[in-house]
């Protein structure tokens, strides 16, 4: 345990002199702010347009703008976050490899599982860290409804985001413990990244076959939907709880093939 | 404090380390010398528990390198070739982040980061931010990163590679300053380092151990080989080699067949420690030989360390042989 907290804090004291972390920070909130001024605007003209028809008809207005606008928000943070998190992530080992520190953590009294449970903390933290000024977009959604959007969603929208981000950041460190080049591991990170969105198009048509059923349940953005919906449903989260283990535990398995192979 | 027995390290169907034993004891230098690619690094790979061994066994402190890797590792600072540092830290962040992952308590880490940064002579660039550094400051702080949590064995892996001339010298002292506290292995591809630096040396060559050997520095090193240029008298060269060979300390006699002026170069090995110069002068000149040349041997330790990288076919065979016989 204290060998982890080792790591989490040298981890921590390298991104805050890291030029790409601030970048990817950076990048995220501007991406996140765009995004929510857009959907925000097209809210706006949509209500018009409802209200519009309401008086005309007279049917009574029967739309939840904050809702969507939070849907919408949490949805789209989700994709920002695939283009994002291989940023934050493939320095992860790749950067120690590369430069001969990964020999130094390797040969300190700390177990492989202490190290990459520390380099894992201290990315989440990283994104908490990056999610935190969101925080901004919810206060201003909150103060222009009336009434204000249910605190329910909103926690279930954040848990979900968490979730995703949790996922990606354990997938992403694996893939970068695969290379000595953080550019290579970056690549192969988004590429893959890719992969589980893409499957989201692909099986939308073809939800009836097996091959269908299995891409949706595959599927990394998929999951987030019952989320942002302020549903908790246990089936997601196992699937990112697996996801989560399954990239921890493939990482912990390079190390030890790292000290196998010939250097 | 460090005992290898039969240590193996296989990489596919490389041997890198072929069946190695040596043993360090407590306050000793030890120089590791090879040419590259010999087998050092993987060695000290092993030791530190970077790597597990294919066979045999290494023990440091009386724990085995597998069995008890993270004792091992509390005991043991390491420099790696290119010193393990992150470029955007200061030397005392850099220093302090090392002490935590080395398990130093936390009320010594600041008295220890301190003192490392003394040994190693970088206190004055404590704030500096370890890119600015220059090369040998940088294996300083390397240095210091191997010094920082006491440890009581320190292994050194080429750690004058890359310096000029001056900062070697310092690197060099340094490490003889640590010697009888510390227990220290320090690899090296050249030769005059270790006869600087260290107690004893072990050649290694291709994985195998061909020399493990004391260095005297105090002693006179060429005293154990003599070479000796006659020109034969009365009974010829036969007779001046049974000569040498009467004398008390002499262990072998090598004569070579004389050349066109009637001179034999005669190469004698003597008993370690014993300095016969001045007796097989006063022999050969009393017999009636004339005598043109007598020297000690100074290259010894060279002599071996040449023997070893230049005979490159006979030094594969056997290691080749041993190799599959052990597979098999």
């Amino acid at each position: 345990m204290k060998g982890t907290y080792a790591v989490f804090r040298k981890e921590m004291s390298l991104y805050f002199v890291s030029p790409i972390a601030y970048v990817a920070v950076g990048a995220f909130l501007f991406l996140a702010g765009i995004f929510f001024q857009g959907i925000l605007a097209e809210a706006n003209e949509y209500a018009m347009r409802a209200a519009m028809q309401s008086m005309q008809f007279g049917t009574p207005l029967d739309i939840d703008i904050p809702g969507e606008v939070m849907r919408g928000f949490f949805g789209v943070t989700g994709t920002i976050l695939l283009f994002v998190v291989p940023m934050l992530t493939m320095g992860a080992y790749a950067e120690e490899r590369r430069r001969g520190t990964m020999e130094l953590l390797m040969t300190s009294p700390i177990t492989d599982l202490e190290i990459v449970l520390g380099k894992y903390f201290a990315a989440i933290s990283l994104f908490l860290i990056m999610l935190l000024p969101t925080a901004i977009q919810m206060g201003i959604l909150f103060r222009a409804s009336d009434p204000m959007p249910p605190w329910r969603m909103m926690l279930s929208g954040y848990l979900g985001v968490l979730l995703l981000g949790a996922s990606l950041l354990a997938i992403g460190q694996f893939l970068s413990s695969l290379t000595e080049s953080q550019i290579v591991a970056g690549i192969w990170t988004f590429l893959v990244f890719l992969m589980l969105w893409i499957l989201d198009f692909v099986i939308r048509g073809s939800s009836s076959t097996v091959a269908g059923a299995v891409a949706q349940y595959v599927s990394i953005l998929r999951h987030m939907n019952d989320f942002t919906r302020g549903v908790v449903d246990s089936s997601n989260l196992v699937y990112y709880a697996s996801m989560i283990l399954l990239g921890l535990f493939l990482t912990l398995r390079s190390l030890d093939s790292m000290r196998w192979r010939r250097a | 404090m460090i005992e290898v027995e039969g240590l193996t390290k296989q990489y596919g169907a490389v041997r890198a380390v072929d069946e190695i034993s040596f043993r360090v004891d407590k306050g000793e230098i030890l120089g590791f010398l090879g040419p590259n690619g010999a087998g050092k690094t993987t060695t000290m790979r092993i030791l530190t528990g970077f790597l597990p061994a294919t066979g045999g066994t290494a023990r440091v402190a009386g724990f085995d390198v597998f069995e008890k890797s993270l004792e091992v590792r509390k005991r043991i600072g390491y420099l790696p070739e290119n010193p393990p540092i992150y470029p955007e830290l200061s030397v005392q962040g850099y220093l302090d982040a090392v002490a935590r992952l080395k398990q130093v308590p936390s009320d010594r880490r600041k008295a220890r980061v301190d003192a490392a940064m003394e040994m190693a002579r970088i206190s004055d660039k404590r704030a500096d931010l370890i890119k600015h550094l220059s090369r040998g400051y940088k294996q300083r702080v390397g240095l210091a990163q191997a010094l920082v949590h006491d440890p009581e064995v320190i292994i050194l892996d080429e750690p004058t590679v890359g310096l000029d001339p001056k900062q070697i010298i310092e690197v060099r002292h340094l490490i003889k300053g640590l010697a009888g506290n510390h227990t220290i292995i320090l690899s090296t591809h050249i030769l005059p380092e270790v006869s600087m630096t260290c107690d004893r040396v072990v050649i290694i060559h291709q994985g195998r151990i061909v020399a493990n050997r004391p260095v005297n520095a105090g002693q006179d090193p060429g005293s154990e080989i003599v070479i000796l240029e006659i020109k034969p008298g009365s009974g010829g060269a036969p007779a001046a080699k049974a000569l040498v060979e009467r004398l008390g300390g002499v262990k072998r006699v090598e004569m070579q067949t004389p050349d066109g002026n009637g001179r034999v170069q005669a190469r004698i090995e003597c008993e370690p420690g014993r300095d016969l110069r001045s007796r097989i002068a006063a022999e050969v000149v009393g017999h009636g030989h004339e005598l043109f040349e007598l020297r000690a041997s100074r290259v010894s330790l060279e002599e071996i360390f040449l023997q070893v990288t230049t005979q490159e076919a006979p030094g594969a065979a056997p290691a080749e042989s041993a190799a599959t016989g052990a597979a098999s």
